[in-house]
């Protein structure tokens, strides 16, 4: 496959993300152009860092709908430090999730909190499948 | 190729042109405070895009250990939430040292009273996160090039 048709899987891909509100175009930009020649891989990167750093954050948040009685501040504290990540990669989707979460989290209600936050792992999850195969992608056409 | 007028990366080049040519240092100095790795690596790599050199703190007390240990910086840009000290505890306690730089609140989502706390602790400027937009940092270069002209009073810019 050449290097052209690549680039343009790759736009294609990009692009998808961005209209099926996985990403937020405008951040997920922002991001990329920090890229360079000095810092070729930066967006896979920070997006390797968001994974690791909060698949950390979603087994704490179901740690504390675990616990009782449940600490609904302490949610909401790693909460907000999740949603802080998710939005600096621009994932939409996980986000919109955590909106309704943090929602929940303030009613302190626990079969919604739990519910939300399936959906928030959902989501990141599928987001991570879509991103490793964009990367995977942009790797290819080098 | 095409080329946007005015695109974020030609702000970007020109800003970089404004680094001194004979020695190639960067003009000024940032430290960023954020208990997020995450957002430590993105905030680093914005500012040193526009020249910056960057150092980093994990928490309100780091930064005003450094502080204590002599260091200075340009500018501060301090995370609200964070664990042993938050940003308004550290922004009170710097400024109660007698700190003068220039501190930029940032944080995602909080209340306006959070704001209002923060920014009473003695910010200069309140940012929402992420800060990856360089049209909002640009303005700040330009502040701390004109350090002679007379601070306003802080100012919340979302």
């Amino acid at each position: 496959m050449d290097r052209n048709h690549l680039l343009r899987q790759v736009a294609y891909m990009k692009n998808s993300l961005f209209d099926q509100g996985y990403l937020d175009r405008e951040q997920f930009t922002q991001l990329e152009e920090l890229q360079d020649d000095a810092n070729p891989n930066f967006v896979e990167e920070i997006v390797t860092l968001y994974y690791n750093d909060s698949a950390r954050l979603i087994q704490n948040m179901e740690q504390t709908l675990v616990n009782r009685p449940i600490d609904f501040v302490r949610l909401e504290e790693i909460l907000h430090q999740f949603k802080g990540s998710s939005s600096s990669i621009g994932a939409k989707k996980v986000n919109d999730a955590c909106t309704q979460l943090r929602e929940y989290c303030s009613a302190e209600n626990t079969e919604g909190c739990s519910r939300t936050l399936q959906l928030v792992k959902q989501e990141h999850a599928v987001l991570r499948t879509r991103l490793e195969t964009y990367f995977q992608m942009v790797r290819e056409a080098g | 190729m095409e080329f946007e007028e005015d695109s974020t990366a030609s702000k970007r080049m020109k800003i970089a042109e404004n680094e001194d040519p004979i020695t190639n240092k960067v003009q000024f100095s940032a430290l960023i405070v954020d208990d997020d790795p995450l957002i430590r690596k993105i905030h680093s790599e914005v500012l040193k895009s526009l020249g910056f050199q960057t150092q980093v703190a994990k928490s309100g007390k780091e930064a005003v250990d450094l502080y204590r240990a002599g260091a200075n910086f340009d500018i501060v840009f301090m995370d609200m939430q964070m664990p042993v000290m938050n940003g308004i505890e550290a922004t009170k306690e710097l400024r109660g040292m007698g700190v003068s730089t220039k501190i930029v609140g940032v944080s995602s989502e909080c209340s306006e009273s959070e704001i209002e706390a923060f920014i009473l602790a003695g910010l200069d400027l309140y940012y929402a996160k992420p800060l990856t937009d360089a049209n909002k940092i640009i303005p700040l270069i330009e502040d701390l090039k004109n350090k002679s002209v007379p601070n306003e009073g802080p100012k919340k810019t979302m």
